[in-house]
């Protein structure tokens, strides 16, 4: 059932445009595409309005090729720079209210288990700083106390971007920008540790400076979410735009701060370990240091 | 006030929903022209009329015909390429939903969010509508209702729709077939 969606009707091959042939013949649907085949497949995300150098872009692009069963998925988005990738998209997504995307997807993946209970059905949540640490905070801690089988993908650019730079809570400490030109007077929110205390089973912090890491922990937390229960990645991707920087300079911050404050951080239950390792997403014995409570 | 009737546009840049000035939509076997309820029968000559006096008439599949391919799709799609054929429409797909922004190609495609794109570029008088989700429906034929000159039908499979100028509920294959014949009969007594 889920797979005939992606194919056409005879009827009409001939007056479908190149685009959805191209995604029916060598799309990423039941194909196991991951982030290194990026290039050889039709992707489900190609064009978008984002800026030039976007590291947001780089980080969407990149999660969408990890996604484990694409046809069988539901990107749940909120309002910000993200937001604005979203129509592109070829496969199912909402676009919550600002600060509500964890309730809409905790609502969506409840009712995609009553009405196809014997099939997998992914609900993945991506959305800005501003929108999963700041306004939709709320949303984002209740939707994991309550173990909710979804996805978080905070796309950590430390700012809210689309409305023209004003300080979050993941902006760090003494940070100016646009508009807070004082400088940031308080800490940078530590989500991924509210995110273990509330019950996340497995969570990630990763960088553009890997986009290949961001694949493997995107699928892993997708899988455990299916089976176990609620799990978070925070990525850190950098906005060119507010931080006035060239294009081409952006991946290099990526680095740069993965060296520093941002360096790669991987958290997974016992239960989600045995997972992965059952269902041979991941090698025995890769737990960090994070991992051991 | 008589009552609202659902006609050909442009209505203006924000029609009311016909719903809202009061149509409702027909019963098990009825159908729909301009708003009043009809007999399935008449509905389906009036679109068969239509279809035949148009200049650019076009069918609009959309994603519950152009994907599913269960042999009641295959099906259904083999008839709506004859019922085409037969009365020299175009058939221009809505493969989905997505706004596709900044535009969607209109040469090749419609799009429920801005559909009138792809009835001006093609200059269409009469769109067909068969295999769209409602409420996506629902927006694209009150789109086009409130800013393009072009006759709607909606061949749906569930209720209906009000924003079309003919609605027919209920479309199955059977009904497509008597649309089929009632074109092909039409054609042989005007010739
Ligand atoms: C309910 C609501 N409040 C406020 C806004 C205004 N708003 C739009 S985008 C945005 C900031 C988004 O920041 P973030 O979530 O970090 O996303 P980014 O643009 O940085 O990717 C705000 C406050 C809104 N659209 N809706
Ligand atoms: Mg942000």
């Amino acid at each position: 059932m889920s797979l005939a969606i992606t194919k056409i009707n005879p009827a009409f091959v001939d007056v479908m445009p190149q685009e959805y042939l191209d995604l029916a013949s060598d799309g990423p649907f039941a194909a196991d595409k991951s982030v290194k085949d990026l290039g050889t497949f039709k992707e489900l995300i190609e064009e978008h309005p984002l800026c030039a150098g976007c590291n947001l872009a780089l980080a969407f692009r990149t999660l969408i090729s990890a996604l484990p069963c694409p046809e069988d998925t539901v990107i749940v988005g909120s309002t910000g720079c993200n937001s604005l990738a979203f129509p592109q998209l070829a496969i199912h997504n909402v676009h919550a209210l600002f600060g509500n995307q964890n309730a809409v997807a905790s609502g969506l993946k409840r009712g995609l288990k009553l009405r196809f209970p014997d099939q997998n059905k992914d609900v993945v949540v991506m959305a800005g700083d501003g929108a999963t640490a700041d306004i939709g905070f709320d949303m984002t801690m209740h939707s994991w106390i309550r173990g909710e089988n979804i996805t978080t993908v905070m796309f950590d650019n430390e700012i809210y971007a689309n409305t023209g730079g004003q300080e979050s809570g993941m902006t760090p400490f003494g940070t100016v920008r646009n508009m807070a030109p004082t400088g940031k007077n308080f800490q940078k929110m530590n989500v991924p540790e509210f995110a273990k205390q509330a019950g996340c089973v497995y969570v990630a912090k990763v960088s553009t400076a890997n986009t290949a890491k961001i694949g493997q922990c995107f699928r892993n937390a997708v899988l455990a979410a299916r089976e176990i229960g609620p799990t978070y990645i925070q990525i850190y991707t950098p906005c060119p735009t507010n931080l006035k920087m060239k294009p081409a300079e952006s991946v290099a911050l990526a680095k740069k701060r993965a060296k520093e404050d941002y360096a790669f951080e991987e958290y997974m239950s016992e239960e989600v370990e045995n997972l992965l390792v059952s269902s041979g997403a991941i090698k025995p014995k890769v737990k960090k240091e994070e991992g051991k409570k | 006030m008589g009552a609202y009737q659902v006609l050909q546009g442009p209505e203006g840049y924000l029609p009311p929903a016909a719903a809202m000035q009061g149509v409702t939509l027909a019963g098990p076997g009825k159908a729909m022209i301009e708003g009043r309820h009809v007999e399935k029968q008449e509905a389906i000559e009036c679109i068969a009329e239509k279809l035949l006096g148009a200049t650019v008439p076009t069918f609009f599949p959309g994603p519950l015909v152009l994907w599913r391919t269960t042999d009641y799709a295959q099906e259904r799609g083999k008839l709506i390429r004859e019922i085409s054929a037969e009365v020299g429409a175009k058939v221009i797909p809505m493969p989905d939903y997505r706004p596709k922004y900044p535009m969607i190609n209109p040469e090749v495609e419609i799009n429920p969010n801005h559909p009138n794109l792809t009835i001006w570029f093609n200059k269409i008088d009469v769109g067909v509508f068969i295999g769209v989700h409602c409420h996506q429906a629902n927006l694209a034929l009150k789109i086009i209702r409130g800013g393009t000159s072009c006759f709607t039908v909606a061949l749906c499979a569930e209720e209906g729709h009000e924003e079309a100028n003919v609605s027919l509920r209920e479309t199955d294959n059977d009904t497509l077939r008597k649309l089929l014949a009632t074109v092909k009969d039409l054609k042989k007594r005007r010739a």
